[in-house]
């Protein structure tokens, strides 16, 4: 995956580690590109591998596509739960002084499933319809802005600014002050070390800021009919209406992380995989109908969050490994989505594929991503967009990589844009 | 073979055949019926091949049994009725020949 990337020697080096000495949790791996060799051996010699030693704690990783499904939809065994360390391989709530923030991606039934239900309708198919005239105007808009053949960031300027226009239409959110939500998701899944935040205090201090915003934006919608935006929804919702600050706070903060962070890296992952691709990119010339098979191509090629962990609540087997009670378990559906057992040239960007949407992107079982039909819609028109309009964006330099091993990020990516 | 009619949201009906043993999922997709993601691959994992059993048919098919992965995921799914379904949870037989099956506007 993406090994040309890496320096030359890096297939090598990596081939000679002991596989018991493999810690792929590291986030160096991911910001240098070099965590698809990694993957590619743990699927080839030990596809559900312990970690015994890492900066997380010891580990299990799931590497195949069929194991990471069986791990997923087997929530009475794995649990989401905050409280056991929740859905990312760094525990929730470990840190001292950090604010403890509810949600329901890492709760178990049936609290998951009454939050869920409350939300779900805001990114159900037929409320998407209602807002996909104005996305795509919102989207025109922003790419008319864009100068021709000179280079400049598609993350700051492209990337960015759609994923947030979105989330605001989404919350109805004050048009002119919507790169609050950039921040807020930024500050949401920052630690100190990445620089976004000075402690976890000035976090704490910011999503509270975060929250008082919310409150009111709730109270002014509360005192109003109901409307089809997301905080109007959760205001008048009994699951959700009575709901204690801090569950409020992290509901909030799943759907601006879950919506932003995710579809920002897909927009410019796809720019990098169709540049790396000419051949595919030549295909989306000369056929804009594949638009609609591209976008679940791309989701699956950029995987932009690398994994989701769970603990087991008893022991089980997998794989022929015993998993013990209380063991973590991190489902790589970054490796997963490479597994060629299940995807058919797993390790190529095609984008006329068959089966397009069978990928680990979204997760399976009942905390499948619930923007999926959103992300799919976002990503369709503004690839029919930029379609419309340049016959080729060109990336001209090297892409910089984030520094995680949860958020599969693309920071900068200078590019050139041809008109049509 | 086993016949299975499709009836789309906007009342167009497609009828297809299918081998016993396959599911109506699989009749959908081997015969491209839009309408029926089936994203998952078919082991009941993410509720993109839901349908509406025709009331008809609800006592031949068996309804939604309120434990388990299908009712679990389907509470999560838009538009469901009494006579919801995942297709990939219904495996064809010849009791069945003849089954009407309705697209919801959506998967979801």
């Amino acid at each position: 995956m993406d090994s040309q990337i890496a320096e030359p020697d890096a297939a090598a080096r990596i081939a000679s580690i002991p596989i018991e000495e493999i810690d792929v949790a590291r986030p160096s791996l991911f910001q240098n590109d070099t965590i698809g060799l990694f993957f590619d051996r743990l699927r080839a010699e030990e596809p559900v591998h312990y970690c015994r030693e890492s900066y997380v704690g010891p580990y299990w990783s799931i590497t195949k596509f069929d194991d990471i499904m069986a791990v997923d939809t087997n929530h009475k065994v794995f649990s989401s739960e905050a409280k056991l360390g929740g859905i990312a391989i760094q525990d929730m709530h470990s840190v001292e002084g950090a604010l403890e923030l509810e949600m329901f991606i890492a709760m178990d039934p049936p609290k998951h499933d009454q939050q869920r239900k409350a939300v779900t309708p805001a990114v159900a198919p037929s409320n998407l319809q209602l807002l996909e005239p104005i996305i795509r105007k919102r989207a025109g808009e922003i790419l008319d802005e864009l100068p021709i053949g000179e280079d400049f960031d598609w993350v700051d300027k492209v990337a960015i600014e759609l994923t947030t226009m979105t989330l605001a239409t989404l919350f109805d959110f004050p048009w002119e002050e919507r790169r609050k939500l950039t921040r807020w998701s930024d500050v949401a899944t920052a630690a100190p070390e990445t620089g976004i935040v000075e402690s976890y205090e000035a976090r704490r201090e910011e999503l509270i800021g975060c929250a008082m915003y919310f409150k009111t934006l709730w109270d002014e919608r509360i005192n109003e009919e109901p409307k089809n935006d997301l905080i109007s929804m959760m205001a008048h919702s009994p699951a959700t209406r009575d709901m204690p600050f801090l569950e409020f706070l992290g509901n909030l903060m799943l759907l601006i992380v879950g919506g932003n962070d995710t579809t920002r890296n897909s927009i410019s992952g796809g720019v990098l995989a169709l540049n790396q691709s000419p051949d595919e990119y030549a295909k989306l010339d000369a056929d804009p109908s594949l638009i609609s098979k591209m976008v679940p191509e791309i989701i699956r090629w950029q995987t932009p969050l690398t994994h989701m962990r769970r603990t087991a609540l008893e022991d089980w087997e997998i794989g022929g490994k015993q998993i013990k009670k209380g063991d973590k378990v991190v489902m790589w559906y970054l490796s997963g989505n490479r597994d060629e057992s299940a995807i058919e040239r797993a390790d190529q960007f095609i984008i006329d594929r068959k089966n397009p949407r069978h990928h680990l992107s979204f997760g399976y079982g009942i905390h499948r991503c619930m923007g999926n039909r959103l992300a799919d819609l976002q990503l369709r028109i503004i690839w029919e967009e930029i379609h419309k309009r340049f016959s080729r964006v060109e990336v001209t330099g090297e892409p910089e990589r984030l520094f995680s091993n949860l958020v599969r990020g693309i920071t900068r990516l200078p590019v050139r844009l041809r008109a049509r | 073979m086993i016949k299975i009619t499709f009836v789309a949201s906007d009342g167009e009906r497609r009828e297809v055949e299918i081998e016993e043993g396959e599911t109506a999922r699989e009749a959908a997709l081997y015969n491209d019926v839009p309408g029926i993601d089936g994203d998952c691959g078919g082991v009941c994992a993410c509720a993109t091949c839901h349908v509406h059993v025709d009331p008809e048919w609800i006592d031949k098919v068996g309804r939604l049994m309120h434990d388990g992965m299908e009712a679990d995921l389907l509470q999560f799914a838009e538009g469901t009725t009494e006579y919801s379904r995942l297709a990939c949870q219904i495996p064809m037989k010849p009791m069945l020949d003849g089954l009407v099956l309705h697209l919801p506007e959506q998967q979801y």
